[in-house]
């Protein structure tokens, strides 16, 4: 078991680029959901309220960028093909996979949307502002809000069922579907 | 049968025509010659302003019998506007205000106790997350008369002092932000 040295993917194994991509979404996702649901709970007067928001928003924006660069590779650059499984887990496996693209799109595009509501623009870290859209809809606050916790939710449950996926391949099947995802390959290049 | 008809008109002209009764104003919501506006301390170093946006109501007023002036005020307590969105949304959510909860707000005035300068103090019930409290309002009568478009016109202001955990909102904005002034501008258009 050696670690993949290449960046792009191949015909059997993943490049390291969309691995790190892979688990930095995965780690933010992790991360920001519990946040949201803290920033939720904080009130004016709690010390946290001033940094806890700018951290969840500029973690947020990382997503994004990453996601937006992950996908346009994965036009270019396909990921290796699926290992053998039945037809119907490999079906809900792709079904699985593209949903997750898509909940994690909304997520972040509902969560710019309430913050640049009122045509503010979001602080990157307090090193860069991000520019709020021309137009809004009214209410957009409430409605992005709404919005940006139930996908999320639906996201942070599809990504538990992804993970459990994962498992059962790496102990059940015993093949190495999360070992290609950790950039690792069998021996001999 | 017709004789009383024609009694019972005349009868109603006279009451409608006569001075002591109060005449009937809209408040002019559609040309927004009335706000609801609000003010609070923010950690006592300056005041936070924001305003509810949609609303509506009437009043009866007659500058000859002030004391049976009455007003019936209903507010979309989700138009609230602090002029940022990430506020408003939280003020709007279930820890503040719960507009879904409790979509409406309204005041029903119970008596008016006028003072020499036309203005006075409105007691009535206000309605707020879903609990009714007896208040009174400071009012000052701003002016009256003719406007160029051949309408009659008249207009008062008013503070009230809101205590929101009197209501049961019992969120923490800390020491100097409790009580709420509610700046009321209320400019009413004969019916």
């Amino acid at each position: 078991m050696v670690i993949n040295h290449k960046l792009t993917n191949d015909a059997t194994s993943y490049g390291w680029g969309p691995v790190i991509m892979h688990w930095f979404i995965a780690l933010a996702v992790i991360g920001l959901y519990p946040l949201g649901w803290y920033i939720e709970s904080l009130d004016y007067y709690d010390p946290a309220y001033k940094t806890i928001p700018v951290w969840h928003k500029s973690i947020g924006i990382l997503v994004a960028v990453t996601l937006l660069v992950r996908i346009v590779w994965r036009l270019f650059n396909k990921p290796p093909s699926p290992l053998p499984q039945p037809a119907a887990l490999e079906l809900a496996a792709k079904v699985a996979h593209g949903l997750l693209y898509i909940l994690l799109l909304i997520t972040v595009t509902s969560g710019y949307l309430i913050s640049t509501a009122d045509g503010r623009a979001i602080e990157f870290f307090n090193l860069i502002s991000i520019p709020a859209l021309p137009v809004g809809i009214e209410n957009q606050e409430d409605i992005a809000g709404e919005i940006h916790f139930i996908v999320a939710t639906s996201l942070i449950l599809l990504a538990a069922l992804h993970a459990a996926a994962a498992l059962k391949h790496h102990f059940i099947d015993k093949d190495s579907t999360l070992k290609r995802m950790l950039a690792l390959r069998e021996e001999a290049e | 049968m017709k004789s009383k008809f024609f009694k019972g008109l005349a009868l109603a002209t006279l009451i409608s025509a006569s001075p002591l009764y109060a005449a009937d104003y809209v408040i002019d919501t559609k040309g927004a010659h009335a706000s609801i506006e609000f003010r609070i301390s923010h950690l006592g170093i300056s005041w936070l302003t924001g305003r509810f946006n949609t609303f509506n109501g009437d009043f009866s007023y007659d500058a000859k019998s002030p004391a049976d002036a009455s007003i019936n005020v209903e507010v979309d307590v989700a138009s609230f506007d602090s002029n940022h969105a990430e506020r408003n949304k939280h003020i709007r959510g279930d820890e503040y205000l719960n507009v879904k909860e409790h979509p409406t707000a309204s005041f029903k005035s119970t008596s008016f106790t006028p003072n020499a300068e036309g203005g006075g103090v409105m007691k009535g019930m206000l309605t707020l997350y879903g609990t009714t409290k007896e208040v009174a309002i400071d009012v000052d009568k701003v002016g009256e008369g003719e406007d160029p478009w051949g309408g009659y016109r008249v207009g008062f202001s008013g503070t009230l002092e809101l205590k929101p955990h009197e209501f049961g909102m019992n969120y923490k904005l800390g020491p100097a932000a409790e009580t709420v002034y509610m700046d009321l501008n209320i400019e009413g258009i004969r019916k």
